[in-house]
């Protein structure tokens, strides 16, 4: 169920985003329906909310960190879900009239539905760190509908101002809540709850409620973290009216209202919070009075607002939470209600600038009284919703602190006068004489002015009636956060006369002559600057941070790394030096007894020419390549005769297959590298700096030499120590059903491992293939080269498939083309035995792209082609269906994936066979290496065929071609 | 014996390293042949030196210790052998694309003022 109110909107999200474009009612449509729909499942569950009752489910994910996904339902979460979702019906309703019909809607949609997913995942979390998870969504969605208009720039920067300021925010939450749950000894957020006293008392505490402090302060836009709000008002007029009234901002606010059992009642908290909340609430108000754009003015008010709301919690009295909550819900009605009447005026009149609208109730007479209503209830005057929760704020403003100590009160009184004042300098707008932007505005059409009509009327509901219409909502979402500590309080419009409605008189009186005095001596309505707090530019502080920050990364960027290869390396191999000396250093007993080695005569004899070859390659490198390649060749097979002498067969053949396949590699490879030339043909000499550099690269490379020689030496004397393999050795007949126990690690024991290397070289392939595809050869490369160009050479005039049919390749061409059906065989061979003998996939595999290979040398690859259709892509995807398709089978016998099984069978004629399911897995890798191999060395021999079509040249295939 | 083949693992690596120091691309992929050699080497001699006693387990002969050859280093070397040729191919692939589009073989792509 709950969980169900999450992904509705997700789901939504995603279909609208694939609705057309201009289905504009459609999709409204829908969003509508994903709305009210989540509307009708929280209010189906209000019965078991007005008990006083919450629901929770729970799906267990990762219990062992305490990971879980846990969605909980309380009053405050209900009263937050039905106002998420009601407004965003709303703003539904009124979006379908105000987006204009270019304007991409499908995007709009989708991203409103999956904000109001990720507000719901917030409100409906029961896990703080699932809650901060969501968090960063409404963070990253709410970026992308800020920045809808992405075209225009000041929609750009505000997007990425508000994004970095709450993802900064998000991170420091992020935080603070790790150490949160770490302190209460899980991340649930019910047992966090009645971890109270626990975390109050732990020295954390201050760090926990500063790190939860900015998260929810930078998303509510608290100084010092407000000045985002107003840049955000870049967005569409619906996404203004959604966000900034009842959603985004408030889930700072629903954050502080959930930990205030947790981490309020605290001189800690009341400072942090409190000052916050009077800082704000104040500059805020103050701000907004001089702003000129109408939506300006309403973002410096809900500023001003949610300030007052943070300053309640920070009193952190009981009777305060009520009024933060009541205030909550009050706010956001005549907000969304006004910032929608904003969209109308700015729809209607073509501008939101003050100074160039006036006399507006002649033409729009309904939006003007009903943005009158709602000024009004901004204003906190009596009858309206806003009235009622400003006066619990100055009850509760009047008990702070002792009855000398009064400058709460004073605050709050201040920011009444500056309310009112801004409450007038909004609505001045419809005065006066008619001036307006565009020629004849009219009224909007009826549903555009439905969401408004239906909000005022809701702040006049609450004004009125109360008790009926909110109390025990309000009062099930007070008990929710306050627990069993209820207490008394009356929603009645008419409490006596006693301070606060004292207090409220004066602001009037205060906030009308204060806006009149301003339009007179201040030139309120044409000055440019904020008297005294424009100096307060956390725009500008902002753009400065964020210009050091860039500056300072570039500087280490530059200062720190570099884009060369070999000073990487070269601090790579010196790291790696640096921490093979310390490890010798720290090596504890370093008993190495010099040898008593049975020196092998053979064995040296192999090693000396392996090392020959090798130090002969790293020579001759540069100038001489395939005298390189052939050197490497020999180290190679060095290798190769190693792993066979010291009992590693599997070894053995797959070196020396691996050796085959790379050196045709490389061979087709140097097709298309142009020749060095030498510099002593160039008679060049290498400078001093050259030498140097060579030096030093000989020095490093000796000494890592040294190094790795010296840690081999040690490891190969250590005496033996229990490996694993006993494990390995003593379970391979009875379990794995064979008796080759390298090929059943790979095959069995470590078979997910081999699962990722197939998947791994599947990859490569195709990468390669992808990058040879746009593949430009160097130019001096593309001709023919001369070797196969001499006139007199009789193979000249011949193609490769005539070569080696009737050319001078034929005696090898008949062999070759024998052998293929023997290495067929052979591959057969290796593969069957490999459970029990060396071979396997990968060997059979490797064996089997050989065979293939030498037929594409001999006979060039068109001749081959046209008789064998090799796919290797097919090859790769059968492969990796097979091996995961064999593990799978697993699970239908309810074990584990990858578990294999040995089937014994009976057959006639062949007599016992065992069949084990790792076969079927083996046969996958042979597969996977089969078209990994051939698909890179293809690709590669292609770009032959494919360079040469170049006009003038002709080509094998264009020859056949003409043939036919 | 041991010293044979720890002599040479050093002597292969230290080939390597200097090739892939050098500012040729063909010279840094034969340089990462023979690195890989050295190292392959010297994941394979974890399990020591073992003349004659491939890790074949068997029904008759329980098992006893130093009888066989540790087959776990050779299972991870047989699949760097395999991975190993593909990234070389990958390297190669790379190689030539970056010759053919910088039109030099610099590791770089670009040609410095003071270099071989």
């Amino acid at each position: 169920m709950l969980l169900l109110l999450i992904l509705l909107p997700f789901v939504g999200a995603l279909i609208a985003a694939f609705m057309p474009a201009h289905a504009r009612n459609r999709e409204a449509w829908f969003a509508a329906l994903i709305a009210l729909s989540g509307l009708l499942l929280t209010f189906s569950q209000y019965p078991v909310i007005a008990e006083g009752l919450s629901l929770r489910q729970e799906i267990r994910w990762f219990t062992a960190i305490d990971l879980n996904l846990v969605f909980r339902l309380d009053g405050l979460a209900w009263l937050f879900t039905a106002l998420i979702q009601g407004i965003c019906l709303l703003v539904v309703v009124y979006a379908r009239y105000y987006m204009s019909p270019k304007d991409p809607v499908p995007r709009f949609f989708a991203f409103l539905l999956a904000f109001m997913g990720a507000m719901q995942g917030i409100v409906l979390s029961g896990n703080l760190i699932q809650l901060v998870m969501f968090w960063e969504l409404t963070s990253l969605t709410s970026f992308l509908l800020i920045g809808y208009w992405h075209h225009r720039p000041d929609a750009r920067r505000g997007a990425r101002m508000a994004f970095t300021v709450t993802a900064f925010g998000g991170l420091c939450l992020f935080i603070g809540v790790l150490l949160l749950g770490h302190v209460a000894g899980s991340y649930d957020l019910d047992q966090v709850r009645q971890a109270s006293t626990v975390i109050q008392a732990h020295p954390w505490y201050l760090a926990i409620v500063l790190l939860v402090a900015i998260g929810a302060l930078s998303k509510s836009a608290q100084f010092p973290f407000h000045f985002w709000l107003p840049h955000a008002m870049a967005a569409p007029t619906p996404v203004s009216a959604f966000l900034h009234s009842a959603t985004m901002v408030k889930a700072g606010i629903f954050l502080l209202m959930l930990l205030w059992p947790v981490l309020a009642g605290t001189p800690e908290w009341t400072w942090i919070i409190g000052t916050a909340g009077v800082c704000t609430m104040l500059v805020g108000a103050f701000l907004a009075i001089f702003q000129h754009d109408l939506k300006g003015l309403l973002a410096y008010s809900t500023i001003s607002h949610l300030g007052l709301i943070v300053c309640l919690l920070g009193i952190g009295t009981p009777l305060a939470m009520v009024a933060a909550i009541f205030h909550t819900l009050n706010h956001a009605i005549f907000k969304a209600s006004l910032f929608m009447a904003v969209g109308i005026i700015d729809h209607e009149s073509g501008s939101r600038d003050m100074r160039a609208l006036s006399g507006l109730r002649h033409v729009l007479p309904y939006t003007a009284t009903l943005a009158i209503v709602a000024s009004a209830a901004m204003a906190g005057v009596p009858l309206l919703n806003g009235f009622l929760s400003k006066e619990m704020f100055f009850a509760e403003a009047l008990l702070v602190g002792s009855s000398s100590n009064w400058w709460m009160s004073a605050a709050a009184v201040l920011m009444g006068i500056f309310g009112v004042a801004y409450s007038l300098r909004f609505i001045q707008v419809f005065f006066g004489p008619v001036q307006t932007v565009k020629a004849n505005p009219h009224e909007p059409p009826r549903w555009m002015r439905f969401p408004v009509e239906f909000l005022v009327l809701c702040c006049f509901v609450v004004g009125v009636l109360p008790e009926l219409s909110i109390g025990p909502v309000l009062h099930g979402a007070a008990q929710s956060v306050l627990g069993q500590a209820l207490p008394a309080y009356s929603l009645a419009i008419w409490h006596g006369v006693n301070l606060p409605l004292v207090m409220s008189v004066l602001a009037f009186v205060g906030g009308i002559s204060f806006y009149f005095w301003l339009s007179r001596y201040c030139q309120l309505h044409q000055r440019d600057r904020v008297p005294l707090l424009h100096r307060l530019n956390g725009k500008a502080a902002y753009e400065t941070t964020m210009l050091i920050l860039a500056a300072s990364a570039a500087r280490l960027e530059r200062q720190l790394s570099t884009r060369r290869l070999q000073p990487q390396l070269i601090w790579m191999i010196l790291a790696g030096l640096a921490a093979s000396i310390w490890l010798l250093s720290a090596w504890p007993t370093l008993s190495v007894s010099w040898p008593n080695d049975t020196l092998s005569l053979a064995f040296a004899l192999l090693w000396l020419v392996g090392c020959s070859c090798a130090i002969a390659a790293a020579w001759q490198a540069k100038f001489h390549r395939l005298a390189a390649l052939i050197l490497v060749g020999g180290t190679g097979i060095a290798t190769s005769v190693t792993f066979l002498w010291l009992s590693a067969p599997d070894l053995a053949l797959t070196q020396l297959m691996v050796e085959t396949v790379t050196t045709v590699l490389l061979l087709l490879g140097l097709r298309w590298l142009p020749a060095r030339i030498a510099a002593k043909k160039l008679d060049l000499q290498a400078s001093a700096r050259d030498r140097l550099r060579r030096i030093r690269d000989l020095i490093i490379a000796i000494s890592a030499g040294t190094a790795l020689a010296v840690i081999s030496y040690i490891i190969l004397r250590q005496p033996d120590n229990a490996t694993l393999s006993r494990f390995y050795l003593e379970k391979a007949i009875p379990e794995g059903g064979g008796s080759n126990v390298v090929n059943l690690l790979l095959v069995d024991y470590r078979s997910l491992d081999t699962l990722g290397e197939i998947a791994v070289l599947s990859i490569v392939a195709l990468t390669v293939y992808a990058l040879l595809r746009r593949f430009r050869p160097a130019i001096e490369s593309i001709k023919i080269p001369p070797q196969q160009r001499n006139p007199l050479d009789p193979a000249y005039s011949q193609l490769p498939s005539e070569q080696a049919i009737s050319g001078y390749l034929q005696i090898p061409g008949v062999y070759l083309r024998l052998l293929l059906p023997i290495i067929l065989l052979v591959v057969a061979y290796f593969f069957l035995r490999g459970h029990n003998l060396p071979g396997g996939g990968f060997i059979a595999g490797l064996i089997f792209s050989v065979g293939l290979i030498i037929q594409y040398m001999l006979s060039g690859t068109a001749w081959v082609e046209a008789r064998f259709k090799l796919q290797p892509h097919r090859w790769l995807s059968f492969g990796l269906v097979l091996a995961a398709l064999t593990g799978a089978m697993a699970w239908y016998f309810d074990h584990p994936f990858l578990t294999t099984h040995t089937l014994h069978l009976d057959l006639p004629l062949l007599g016992k066979l065992h069949l084990p399911s790792a076969m079927f897995f083996d046969l996958g890798i042979f597969a996977v290496v089969v078209g990994t191999t051939m698909l890179i060395l293809i690709a590669i021999a292609h770009q032959a065929v494919r360079s040469h079509r170049i006009p003038g040249i002709k080509t094998e295939t264009d020859t056949a071609e003409e043939r036919h | 014996m041991e010293l044979i083949l720890a002599t040479s693992i050093g002597i292969l690596f230290a080939s390597g390293i200097w090739l892939i120091l050098r500012p040729r691309s063909f010279q840094v992929i034969i340089g990462l042949l023979l690195l890989s050699y050295a190292v392959n080497l010297f994941l394979f001699i974890t399990g020591k030196i073992q003349v004659n006693r491939p890790a074949f387990a068997s029904e008759a002969v329980s098992f006893i210790e130093g009888l066989y050859a540790d087959p776990l280093p050779q299972a991870l070397v047989l699949t760097a052998i395999v991975i190993g040729f593909a990234t070389s191919a990958l390297y190669l692939v790379v190689l030539l694309g970056s010759r053919g589009l910088t039109g030099t073989d610099h590791v770089d792509g670009k040609e410095l003022e003071h270099d071989e």
